[in-house]
């Protein structure tokens, strides 16, 4: 089985999928939750059964707004059957509980309002997550740098090993990045906390599933050290191919069990889960190893030339 | 079988049973064999579920000055533990309470149901003041003004304690009261505030020589001085002890106190005694603080989502287990013996750390699973090979934990650095949501290098000492005719 033959069809794929998604996060943008942008989140639940028209709870919170605390223009969501989730800036408890109270007075139905969920963050602590969050995935990725390199130390040009995990590690990140934004514009997601510890623990899945090829890779070259770089690699991926199947499949397994039957509340999480591991399992067969060939046979110099070798190779 | 797969069998069971009797107990006991009647452990092991799980209230609070200025640690730990107490008095059961350097505290409330009024009553007790009542005293219990916090550049005696507390306000959060109580003001004059409470360093009751009780209070050294002035020229005035406006006590100086050392003396019983020291120990916050992020969740929404999420993880453990047996037959099912193992350990280790389990917390328990059941299967493939290619089998065992091990130290190793950056992220901000999550997958893939390397190759080799594989080759997934198939 030559499965590296076609490296440049598998980015081909790859950029296939990275591409709408980075459109979609140019051209609207990554939806970012209260949790990085400060605001407040009240998740209600009419025990009517019948919430408000969305219009209805938007006009409320219009009437409601003041100066001092400007929360017009929410973004009201429904949740389930019974229950309304709305995002808007940031307000106070006293005009919390007056919101509650004209929903139960408005639309309650003669039924009780409760809150299930209320969230407040304020904006200054909203921009130093987001801070933070940056700080942690750059820091993350450095981190699994220096450390496959050191592991990798008794391979030739280690670092390379590094890079090309960080190379996959970006294309899993823009995939992730690239569903949540496309996802947020049509199903309202927003991108929070747990959307970020989802995203860093895809890097830590891909890296996971890099270090395994990589792994065989550093094996095989000790034993074959005739046999050219590409034949090893592509050796090294059909072998650990059982492998990689196997394990994507038991991942994904749970997760489609939590995404499934598990609650509403880590649904979103749970689906962007689902994407980014499969992402990580594709670009460490198909993206990492891959890299690692052409930057051995340092392909780019034939990239524009007239005729192309490199494509049939 | 040799003497080395014995000897962590010998370790293995007595871990097993040790799980199970802490996975299916509330309380574990074990009694003193030499001394009746006292026990050597006594703990309580029930599983801690977070907020999102039982409901209840979370607060971010954080201190509110200049951002500029610095928080020392030892203030913030003095705030947690004030307002810790303040909390305890309302009555709220398994408050937790933690620092996050350098300036927010991280307060939860497990199923409260008024979430307002804690935050509002943690808020609003705050400032203590010593305030200078000239030669006529007034009342306990009159509400008056200072000139405390009005003015930060006129008063001169009070620049030590203002410089860390500069603009102290009982509702320091601007938005939680619309308008500002004014109405019982006794009287318009405005009181000087000699020192706050950041300038108590211990107050005692003791018993008074002539019957009845008196409090000892010590000053902070850099105030000490400016007491001893400030007592010094007030001989017989009255200095009032004021908390959040409001007069407590109006004892009178009856001599210079120097030293930083003074008495509180005055008609107390044992019980008023206490109860003033308390609020003077109590009463005031080294640090104004402000609330910048709560977060309440109903408890029937957590009750919602612990059983769903009971359910989904039993189906997902389930559908792995059945995928292990029908894809690596007898090692497969050896390897979901140690994946239930690896199940009981967790648990066990969750409950004795105690790890508060949140709903992240549980996927990131779950998906450990996976990682366990990843270990497991490089090692199977690896199996598989050195069968194909010949070896006995106990050899290729050996050979295929020794192959598959720097791949299962190097993968895991990159989860575990990431754990501590998530954790690390997590403390930072108190976001309980992202260090709930690394903590249990980090302890996952602990506990999952344990199992699936040590139990499972025991295990595997016990029971391989009873059968002979060149008779079953099937219940390895090999195919009689040895084909190299890639």
């Amino acid at each position: 089985m030559n499965l590296i033959k076609y490296r440049y069809l598998y980015f081909g794929i790859s950029l296939l999928v990275i591409i709408p998604g980075v459109l979609a996060l140019i051209f609207w943008g990554l939806p970012l939750g209260i949790d990085f942008t400060g605001g407040s989140l009240l998740e209600v639940k009419f025990a009517s059964g019948q919430p408000p028209a969305i219009t209805d709870v938007e006009a409320l919170y219009n009437e409601m707004s003041t100066s001092q605390a400007d929360i017009s223009n929410p973004l009201v969501q429904p949740v389930g059957t019974d229950s309304l989730s709305i995002n808007s800036k940031e307000m106070n408890d006293a005009l919390k509980s007056q919101i509650v109270a004209a929903l139960k007075d408005r639309f309650g139905g003669g039924q009780d309002v409760t809150i299930e969920n209320f969230t407040q963050v304020s904006a200054v602590i909203g921009k130093e997550v987001a801070i933070r969050a940056a700080g942690a995935v750059a820091l993350a990725s450095l981190a699994i740098l220096i450390y496959i390199t050191i592991a990798f130390r008794k391979v030739p040009n280690s670092f390379r090993y590094g890079t090309a995990a960080i190379i996959a590690t970006i294309h899993d990140i823009l995939v992730t990045l690239g569903a949540e934004a496309i996802l947020g514009h049509f199903l309202g997601w927003q991108a929070d906390s747990l959307f970020l510890t989802a995203l860093l623990t895809i890097i830590g899945f891909s890296v996971h599933d890099d270090i395994v090829v990589f792994d065989r890779i550093r094996e095989n070259s000790n034993l074959y050290r005739r046999i050219d770089f590409t034949t090893v690699v592509n050796h090294s991926i059909v072998q650990t191919l059982d492998r990689s199947i196997n394990t994507q499949l038991t991942v994904m397994f749970t997760l489609l069990a939590l995404a499934l039957f598990g609650g509403t509340s880590i649904r979103h999480f749970v689906v962007i889960l689902l994407v980014g591991v499969f992402s990580g399992t594709y670009s460490s067969i198909f993206n990492a190893s891959p890299v690692l060939v052409v930057w051995e046979n340092k392909e780019w110099r034939n990239w524009f030339r007239r005729k192309p070798r490199t494509e049939n190779i | 079988m040799n003497r080395r797969q014995y000897n962590w069998l010998i370790l293995i069971i007595p871990l097993i049973a040790l799980a199970i009797w802490v996975d299916v107990s509330k309380q574990i006991t074990i009694s003193n064999p030499f001394k009746s009647g006292t026990s050597l452990i006594d703990r309580n092991v029930q599983t801690r579920l977070g907020l999102d799980l039982r409901g209840g209230l979370q607060v971010l609070m954080e201190a509110d000055l200049p951002a500029d200025s610095t928080v020392s640690t030892s203030d913030l730990n003095v705030t947690r533990q004030i307002l810790e107490s303040r909390a305890n008095a309302l009555g709220v059961s398994e408050v937790v309470m933690q620092v996050a350097p350098p300036r927010r505290i991280v307060a939860e409330f497990p199923g409260l149901q008024d979430p307002e009024q804690v935050v509002a009553s943690l808020q609003q007790t705050g400032l203590l003041e010593f305030v200078d009542m000239g030669t006529t005293p007034v009342a306990a219990g009159t509400i008056i003004q200072t000139d405390f916090g009005t003015s930060t550049t006129t008063s001169t005696a009070t620049t030590e304690t203002l410089t860390t507390v500069p603009t102290i306000t009982p509702t320091s959060n601007p938005s939680a009261t619309p308008a500002p109580t004014e109405t019982p003001v006794a009287a318009t004059t405005i009181y000087h505030t000699v020192m706050t409470g950041a300038a108590l360093s211990s107050v005692n009751v003791q018993a008074a020589t002539l019957g009845g009780f008196d409090i000892a209070f010590t000053l902070k050294s850099d105030s000490a001085t400016m007491f001893a002035d400030y007592t010094g020229s007030h001989i017989n005035q009255y200095l009032a002890i004021v908390l959040d406006k409001k007069v407590i006590s109006v004892p009178s100086i009856n001599s210079k106190i120097t030293g930083g050392q003074g008495i509180i003396q005055g008609s107390f019983t044992q019980e008023s005694a206490n109860t003033l020291a308390i609020q003077l120990r109590y009463g005031s916050l080294p640090i104004p603080i402000k609330v910048v992020e709560s977060q309440s969740v109903g408890a029937t929404l957590g009750a919602e989502s612990v059983s769903r999420s009971e359910v989904a993880g039993a189906i997902g453990l389930l559908i792995v287990i059945l995928f292990m047996v029908i894809y690596y037959r007898l090692p497969g099912f050896i390897a979901d013996l140690a994946l239930m193992v690896y199940a009981m350990v967790s648990l066990m280790l969750f409950k004795l750390i105690p790890v508060v389990l949140t709903l992240s917390g549980i996927a990131g328990f779950i998906l450990s699973i996976g990682m366990a059941v990843d270990a497991n299967i490089l090692i199977f493939e690896r199996l598989k090979e050195e069968l194909r290619a010949g070896r006995t089998l106990h050899q290729a065992i050996d050979l295929a934990w020794k192959r598959a091990w720097p791949s299962i130290r190097d993968s895991n190793s990159s989860t575990l650095i990431t754990c501590i950056i998530l954790y690390w992220f997590g403390s930072a901000f108190g976001a309980s949501v992202v260090k709930g999550f690394a903590l249990t997958l980090a302890l996952g893939v602990l506990v999952s290098l344990f199992t699936a390397i040590i139990v499972t190759r025991t295990f595997l080799h016990s029971v391989l000492d009873n059968i002979k594989f060149t008779e079953h080759p099937r219940w390895f997934g090999i195919q009689e005719s040895h084909n190299e198939s890639n």
